[in-house]
């Protein structure tokens, strides 16, 4: 492709370089190849979106109704930095269907799990979930962790009218119509166990948090409530995720005093900042630390000795005291080891499908829409106590706790708020919280 | 027309009619893809023929991207606020959002943007003479500076979340089939453009400086060319490439979020140019293709372990294929022609540049 260049003075004087490559780049872009190139992409779109039409309806016909199962999707982190999160909720998912599918299924189908990787990446959670709704026309799927995972897929699911069921307690503002959510939301662990610290624990906080939405979000709606409850910020500080370096950071919340910290760090930044707190010489006695990110499961990878006596606010722990809950331990420990433990938001992936179990047998379908209508209402007696689906905004009534960290592990509960509390992801009945949506 | 360019041509008109044989979903993955090719060809520029090794192209794939969001956030908002300034308790839209609500003034954004920061960038290093090692680095802390500024900025840019749930594009639906149809032939349309521009920029004598700075910048500069201005211009023409390949994936793909111009997805943008061939732009645009379809491959077939897969592939190709796919395949050729008549013929010293 070597052809003769008409001007080649260009080449050496800068000042005229631009100008010649323009000049170059025209003289030959409209070329006979050029006109070529656009008649042929011209007719080439044509036949092509004619032959895709046809493609489509194609894809489009609806799956064929006699096998005797159904599929479902299970899409979730398994490689990356948030597979040792996401791979229990995967594991709590396939043991749930296996429960199901040994009771005789949902509406007489075996339920068959199509598990896909989420790789820690928000486009491959968008890609699979499609990939899940379009190939393999699944009736629902089960999935997410991270609130931006969750962002990424709603347009998926919003645009194939899909189904998605997300276990995992997040920041609120949000109501898809295409999502259930078997996590809390604010009203359900924030804000109840800001007023627990308040009352027992002490009026000044100091907020730290990783530097993502949720810490962001939720200590907006903190600063908002502890202002109408009179409690004093000394302190709000944000590091990057996988921040290890707490040094300066503490050396503040030694200035300043404290007498509750608040802590929406996720992941290997609570390693860190615990340790480095401990080494400080700050111990639960002089400072109560009370997280929202630790469950059973980051407490092994963390270390019970410099996490006991702190404190994390959830809706279940493997401790809670109900006969579901012992057979529900019982059950994942005999799956998966006995080294394993259980946490919230495992457990509420496990409700999420026996929710959607039910609410298929209401609606006598696996129709999207047929089971939506069907799920206000829904109950199901979970190991962390009665879930009640709201019709209204398709998140869940769950029970508040507030827990104590043991030197075994384990939660020791200290409070809890009686009965489930209604889901309010706007926190529209706190006047708190006005200005904030 | 040669057999080389005949093929070029065939390659482009099976990409083209994709919409004939692949189906909705794995047209949208090739239209991915194919975005990826076009950062691809920039990269394959600068790297394997300027010999500017970045790292950080990253940035300028995001920054395109997130100027064409900006648009399609304020589109799909319908005059109101974004969502998540909403809820980050911004009231009023901040100032530099308000052009954005234009199409032309985003697309152009998308591209112009890119370059001007990879051109103050360029300017600056190359300028001080700084090359190799230092200048990947220095690529490197330009994508921490602006992933912490994007995250942290949350409730001007959305934060880790990024921008998303968009719904029409000059008000043609995205969600509608016919339109993503539209756009996969769009982006193969501007990666073929972008290919035979890059492909004219290499052949051309300027294109020989290129090659002349990457084995002897000082004998150039003392032949009495200035390989700053050569070099300043092909890096902010690729950032330019990485900015239009970002708004055809913000289009196609409906998400821009800062993970997606970070350190790691920065890396293995070279190294798609690296399995495909850094010394030929077609190795580029074949490396992003395979790298990428290797992936949606080995993930939705053993989901647990794809990883693996993957990691053994680049070591396949690093071990055994230094100058990657297609440099293993010309090399072969070359090989086999010398075998053929003795003494190499023009043809082979071409196709190492074309």
């Amino acid at each position: 492709m070597i052809s003769p260049m008409p001007c080649s003075h260009y080449i050496i004087r800068k000042q005229y370089f631009l100008r010649g490559v323009c000049m170059t780049v025209m003289r030959k872009f409209w070329s006979k190849h050029t006109i070529i190139a656009a008649i042929s992409a011209a007719a080439l779109t044509l036949s092509g979106c004619a032959a895709s039409n046809a493609l489509n309806e194609e894809e489009d016909a609806p799956a064929a109704d006699t096998s005797d199962t159904v599929k479902v999707g299970v899409l979730h982190s398994l490689s990356g930095t948030m597979a040792i999160s996401e791979v229990s909720l995967r594991d709590a998912e396939l043991m749930a269907i296996e429960e199901i599918n040994a009771e005789g299924g949902v509406l007489g189908k075996q339920i068959e799990p199509v598990v896909e990787d989420g790789a820690s990446d928000w486009p491959t959670f968008a890609e699979k979930a499609k990939k899940l709704l379009q190939k393999d026309k699944v009736a629902t799927v089960f999935g997410g962790w991270t609130s931006a995972s969750r962002k990424a897929m709603l347009p998926v699911f919003e645009q194939n009218n899909g189904l998605l069921w997300y276990p995992v307690q997040y920041e609120g503002m949000e109501s898809s119509p295409n999502i259930f959510y078997t996590g809390a939301t604010t009203n359900q662990q924030i804000v109840p166990s800001v007023t627990w610290l308040l009352e027992n624990k002490g009026k000044s906080f100091f907020l730290i948090g990783s530097d993502y939405v949720f810490p962001r979000t939720a200590n907006k709606e903190i600063k908002a409530q502890l202002k109408a409850e009179g409690g004093t910020l000394v302190g709000e500080e944000y590091t990057p995720l996988g921040h290890t370096d707490y040094s300066t950071l503490i050396s503040k919340i030694k200035e300043e005093k404290p007498e509750v910290i608040y802590n929406t760090l996720n992941g290997d930044s609570n390693v860190a900042f615990f340790k480095q707190l401990k080494d400080a010489g700050i111990t639960a006695d002089d400072i109560t630390v009370l997280s929202v990110s630790i469950a059973e499961e980051e407490i092994r990878g963390i270390g019970t000795d410099i996490l006991t006596g702190h404190y994390a606010a959830w809706n279940y722990f493997q401790t809670t005291d109900t006969p579901e809950n012992e057979k529900f331990v019982a059950a994942y420990k005999e799956a998966y080891g006995d080294d394993r433990v259980t946490g919230d938001p495992i457990e509420a992936a496990y409700n999420a499908v026996y929710l959607w179990a039910a609410a298929v047998e209401k609606a006598e379908s696996f129709d999207v829409d047929a089971v939506k209508e069907a799920a206000g209402g829904i109950e199901f007696k979970a190991p962390g106590g009665t879930v009640t689906i709201d019709g209204d905004n398709q998140h869940t009534y769950k029970t508040v706790r507030v827990g104590e960290i043991q030197a075994d592990g384990q939660f020791k509960e200290v409070w809890n708020s009686g009965e489930p509390v209604k889901p309010d992801p706007y926190l529209e009945t706190y006047p708190w919280a006005e200005g904030l949506n | 027309m040669d057999k080389k360019k005949l093929g070029y041509w065939l390659f482009f008109i099976a990409l083209f009619l994709g919409p004939l044989y692949l189906t909705e979903f794995r047209l949208a993955l090739m239209g991915k893809f194919l975005c990826f090719a076009i950062v691809a060809l920039g990269i394959c520029l600068i790297w394997g023929y300027t010999g500017i090794l970045s790292l950080g192209h990253g940035v300028y794939f995001g920054i395109g991207a997130y100027c064409t969001a900006m648009y399609l956030k304020l589109e799909s908002s319908n005059g109101q606020l974004p969502d998540f300034m909403e809820w980050s308790g911004v009231s009023a839209l901040p100032a530099f959002w308000i052009p954005f609500s234009n199409p032309v003034f985003a697309l152009a954004a998308s591209l112009i943007v890119p370059a001007l920061l990879a051109a103050m960038l360029g300017f600056l290093t190359f300028k001080n003479r700084i090359k190799g090692v230092y200048f990947s680095l220095i690529s490197q802390a330009v994508v921490v500076v602006f992933v912490t500024l994007f995250v942290a900025k949350q409730d001007w840019t959305g934060g880790t979340n990024g921008l998303t749930n968009f719904t029409t594009f000059l008000g043609f639906s995205l969600a509608s089939p016919l339109v993503q149809i539209a756009l996969y032939m769009l982006t193969v349309i501007i990666l073929g453009l972008s290919f035979t521009l890059a492909a004219r920029l290499t052949n051309s004598r300027a294109g020989r400086v290129l090659s002349a700075v990457r084995d002897g910048e000082n004998r150039v500069r003392f032949l009495g060319f200035n390989p700053t201005s050569y070099k300043v211009f092909v890096y902010s023409l690729s950032a330019a490439l990485a900015g239009l390949a970002g708004t055809l994936f913000v289009l196609q793909v409906g998400l821009i979020s800062p993970a997606m111009m970070g350190i790691i997805p920065s890396i293995e943008m070279v190294l798609w140019v690296a399995v495909g061939g850094r010394h030929s732009l077609i190795g580029a645009i074949l490396g992003a293709v395979i790298v990428n379809s290797a992936k949606s491959f080995f993930s939705e077939t053993y989901p647990d372990i794809w990883s693996i897969f993957l990691g053994l592939l680049f070591i396949i190709v690093v071990m055994f294929l230094p100058n990657g796919i297609v440099g293993a395949f010309e090399s072969w050729n070359e090989k086999r022609n010398k075998a053929k008549q003795k003494g190499g013929t023009a043809d082979a010293a071409d196709s190492v540049v074309s």
